[in-house]
């Protein structure tokens, strides 16, 4: 007989283990619309957007949740690890999208632990494509969650990018994805400066300019705030681990950008 | 139809221990150490089946005995602490309510199964000085029949545990550097292996619960770096 705490679920998925054992705890936003909740009144995250660059992946987002056309959150984070070597960039409403990256990092952490060892880069961005397709109900109903899933695969030592539809459709991606209300733009951007082996410093360049494109043509994404001091958030992901731009050096880079814009603004006159 | 012998419960119980007594006694020892940055835990160990593993956050698992049986309780340990930490916070997962769920689930056993388990358990916790109250390690012992203590320094559990127990206890001071802690539980390993003198660092599981970790505390010594502790 197997020893138990009084569960019967034996394996090493915690989603799993939720959906057998512990059902209650297992979110379902699949009723909301029947309830009389207008979808688009949740908030919802803007941009993001994924690109490889020398070293690995470069994983960015804005900062702004907008419920309609109001301003639910100036300072949510978009861009969250899900292990040491991978990331979640969600876009979408934000409440599904952000306990589905939450449960993500459990599910990993729970099957590294159980196994004894991690899975690969393929096996988790599978795991999330799943995790996608278990909200389809919820899609259906306007809640649609449509993450980015990015990391560093250490058996290729290569940077990875993948995208999902609604369906848990997954399809990896050879250089950039952008998503969100203002991903077409921030993806016209990124096709022209982006380069697979750019160094970090022109990689951050590349994300903010990207960004900032999106904040200007797209009301939904924010830029950076420079009064309440809100900056975008940027995360490389390497050989050595998932590692966070600082807020000086994303100053540092859009002023760079800013005084170019300018002195092109300015020759193009004179 | 033949009527069965009529045995005493003290005796059931007493023909039980003594089995389990027997299977945890002949398998080799697992120690558990505070140290100046942490909690230590160390086995001798020289397959590749792990005898010490993560629980959650701050919270360690050592066993004795019965592979199979102490490899269950560990899976079961991070299945209670994974969904407790969902449910409520990660801060809210704490050793004490998960000893006392070991400690129920194994005394079910003994009294209810033919067969009691042949392991014995530790569950260590590292303080974390940043939250108030939470500031102390522990360190709880479960034995086969649910019975639960709990331990200061140091902890020894499997083999010759008491005689272990009374060297280390000759020998242990507090806020001792890694590299002295690793030292002083290879020299009681070594105590318990049986006339060899030594045991080599690739045949020891050593794992680390380390306060200063941001997250999980948890790791687990490569050879290289125990080699280098050793050495040093």
């Amino acid at each position: 007989m197997p020893i138990s705490f009084g569960g019967r679920y034996q394996g090493s998925s915690f989603t799993e283990l939720l959906a057998s054992d512990n059902t209650r705890l297992l979110p379902d936003w699949s009723q909301l619309c029947a309830s009389g909740v207008d979808a688009e009144r949740v908030p919802h995250g803007t941009t993001v957007l994924a690109f490889k660059f020398s070293e690995g992946v470069i994983v960015a987002g804005d900062r702004l949740a907008t419920e309609g056309h109001r301003v639910a959150s100036r300072d949510i984070e978009k861009v969250l690890p899900t292990d040491d070597y991978s990331l979640v960039a969600i876009a979408g409403a934000a409440g599904p999208a952000l306990e589905m990256a939450r449960l993500m990092r459990i599910e990993l952490e729970h099957y590294e632990k159980i196994e004894g060892e991690a899975l690969e880069l393929d096996g988790k961005a599978n795991k999330l494509s799943q995790m996608v397709r278990a909200n389809l109900p919820a899609a259906m109903q306007g809640l649609v969650v449509v993450p980015l899933f990015a990391g560093y695969d250490l058996r290729r030592r290569q940077g990875r990018i993948w995208k999902f539809d609604v369906t848990g459709g997954r399809y990896e991606e050879a250089e950039f994805e952008c998503t969100g209300s203002g991903g077409l733009y921030a993806r016209e951007s990124l096709k022209k400066l982006h380069r697979n082996d750019a160094p970090k410093a022109e990689a951050l360049e590349t994300a903010i300019q990207a960004l900032q494109n999106a904040a200007d043509e797209d009301r939904g994404t924010g830029g950076i705030d420079t009064v309440r001091g809100i900056f975008p958030t940027v995360i490389y992901c390497s050989e050595r681990g998932i590692e966070q731009a600082g807020e000086d050096e994303i100053a540092s880079a859009f002023q760079r950008i800013v005084r170019r814009d300018r002195d092109e603004r300015e020759g193009a006159r004179a | 139809m033949s009527i069965p012998f009529y045995v005493s419960p003290e005796q059931v119980m007493q023909d039980k221990a003594e089995y389990a007594r027997k299977g945890i006694g002949r398998g080799k020892s697992s120690i558990t150490l505070e140290y100046r940055d942490g909690i230590l835990l160390m086995a001798e160990n020289p397959s590749s089946l792990s005898k010490i593993g993560e629980i959650y956050d701050r919270i360690a698992f050592a066993g004795v005995g019965k592979f199979s049986e102490f490899d269950q309780l560990r899976k079961v340990g991070v299945r209670y602490a994974d969904v407790k930490g969902y449910a409520y916070s990660r801060d809210d997962v704490r050793a004490r309510a998960l000893a006392n769920a070991y400690s129920q689930a194994m005394g079910d056993v003994f009294t209810r199964e033919l067969k009691p388990l042949e392991v014995e358990v530790i569950v260590a916790e590292v303080g974390d000085p940043e939250l108030a109250g939470h500031e102390h390690n522990t360190i709880y012992r479960i034995q086969f029949d649910g019975s639960i203590s709990d331990h200061e320094n140091f902890c020894v559990i499997g083999g010759l545990s008491d005689e272990l127990g009374s060297f280390l206890q000759s020998r242990y001071q507090p806020s001792l550097p890694l590299g002295d802690a690793v030292t002083l539980g290879r020299t009681a390993l070594e105590r318990a292996a049986n006339g060899r003198s030594s045991v080599p660092p690739q045949n020891l599981e050593v794992c680390l619960l380390e306060k200063a970790r941001i997250g999980r505390k948890f790791r687990r010594l490569a050879t290289d770096e125990l080699n280098q502790l050793l050495a040093g």
